[in-house]
């Protein structure tokens, strides 16, 4: 709808609004407005996909974090209600379902995490919901809110309906799904130096999977140790950030498909992709808890 | 499909929503479920404990029942046996009081007879005397018949 024809609509619905800092002595070339060069370094939205990618590192995904954000937000205010309402008592409608998804996660958690831990819980729990909360937003038919987003930006504060990136399920943002999975992975260096110690870290990392009772062919094998293992930490946190982010990206990407393609007949074929998205947006969730659960574990437990 | 600082914003969403949810929403849920654990598990031993009260009871219940029952019997042949104690007491007492009469109306009987006795003797002492003393005309010196007069009665 925002552009002319098919590939631009695509495009579009898969640029992130954009705000960061723009170079002095950049020039702004914006569709439907004039060309621009900044005299000094700004802070402002981008216009378009190439400023976005020339803001660099400067700059935030404010859909992405307002998306992520408020729905986590909304996430702790329903679970912090449950909590205010918790009682040994018989539970009513609302704290039965909060109590399933707690005594679910808490399965979960008792069933692949053996350590002790007071975070390891409601990690799990923050994670599996609110990871499913975002890739909700999935099924939310591609246009309504951007569209809105596009109409009320276009007609109360002069923006081109160029210009109105609107992406608003924050799981298809490598950004999001990569944040969360290295924050996993900074947990599960945390978790193994207090379960190991700093020696044990730095065991775990040179000392694997090569192995020598002799000192010097130890040491040998230490640089090849550490290259491989460093690898094999670092892969964690990328497959599974790219794992979600991969999933929902491709979703998404049917979803924008068929809306370019087929327009206002999109729920022909958007409505089946979308029950079958039931099934992907939660396994993913679980999968994404459920990974973590077993890293923070092997980060725990002896081998 | 840039990577920019919106991967350390989100990092802090993530913290701060992890760190809500240990402090104020993990803790009073999993407590409440321990609570209503253990609870129900004090309901069920209660429950049980409640079941044996009862069938103890019950078990006490029919041990007195029995007791009471073999008590009753007891009395009831305990009297029974007395009643006929004393029917037998009353029967002897009667048979005893019946010969004790029948022996005395015999008794009296006997003394009448014997006094009858005495008295015919004596009158047909007499009779015998004084057809005698008609048969003969004559006095009889009663003085001088008397042992023959008693050896007469003697006979009678």
């Amino acid at each position: 709808m925002a552009g002319s024809n098919a590939q631009d609509y695509i495009k579009h619905h898969l640029g992130n609004l954009t705000y960061g800092e723009l170079p002095a002595g950049y020039v702004r070339e914006c569709d439907g407005r004039d060309t621009q060069t900044l005299t000094e370094s700004t802070w402002t939205f981008a216009c378009n996909g190439n400023e976005a990618k020339d803001m660099g590192f400067m700059a935030f995904h404010v859909d992405s974090l307002a998306w992520s954000g408020g729905l986590g937000i909304i996430m702790c205010l329903l679970f912090w209600m449950g909590a205010r309402k918790a009682t040994a008592g018989v539970p009513s409608g609302f704290l039965n379902f909060v109590e399933t998804i707690i005594e679910f996660i808490d399965t979960q958690v008792r069933d692949s995490f053996h350590g002790k831990s007071k975070l390891v819980a409601p990690l799990s729990l923050v994670i599996f919901c609110w990871v499913f909360l975002m890739n909700l937003m999935d099924l939310i038919p591609v246009d309504f809110v951007p569209g809105t987003f596009s109409w009320i930006m276009t007609s109360f504060f002069g923006w081109t309906a160029q210009e109105a990136y609107f992406k608003i399920v924050p799981s298809t943002d490598p950004n999001i799904t990569l944040s969360m999975s290295f924050s996993v992975m900074l947990l599960v260096i945390f978790f193994t130096i207090k379960a190991k110690g700093v020696g044990g870290f730095v065991g775990t990392l040179t000392l694997h999977p090569f192995e020598a009772s002799n000192p010097v062919l130890k040491a040998l094998l230490m640089p090849v140790n550490l290259l491989l293992e460093t690898i094999g930490l670092l892969a964690k946190p990328v497959s599974l950030g790219l794992r979600l982010f991969g999933n929902m990206y491709a979703g998404e990407f049917v979803f924008i498909m068929l809306a370019a393609m087929m327009g206002t007949w999109q729920f022909i074929g958007a409505w089946p992709w979308a029950v079958f998205h039931i099934l992907v947006i939660t396994l993913q969730a679980f999968i994404f808890m459920v990974l973590t659960i077993v890293y923070l574990s092997m980060a725990v437990e002896d081998h | 499909m840039n990577i920019n600082m919106t991967i350390i914003g989100q990092a802090i969403w993530f913290a701060l929503f992890v760190f809500f949810c240990m402090k104020f929403v993990w803790p009073p849920i999993s407590r409440a479920l321990e609570e209503r654990k253990q609870k129900i598990a004090e309901g069920l031993s209660a429950a049980d404990r409640a079941e044996r009260d009862l069938e103890l009871a019950q078990e006490k219940a029919t041990a007195n029942l029995k007791e009471a029952k073999e008590k009753a019997a007891e009395i009831i042949d305990q009297a029974n046996r007395r009643a006929n104690q004393i029917v037998e007491e009353a029967k002897d007492a009667a048979r005893t009081e019946g010969e004790r009469l029948v022996a005395k109306a015999q008794s009296e009987i006997d003394q009448e007879v014997n006094q009858a006795r005495e008295q015919l003797r004596k009158e047909v002492a007499v009779l015998a005397l004084s057809g005698a003393e008609k048969v003969l005309g004559g006095e009889v010196n009663q003085d001088a018949h008397k042992q023959m007069l008693e050896q007469l009665a003697a006979e009678l």
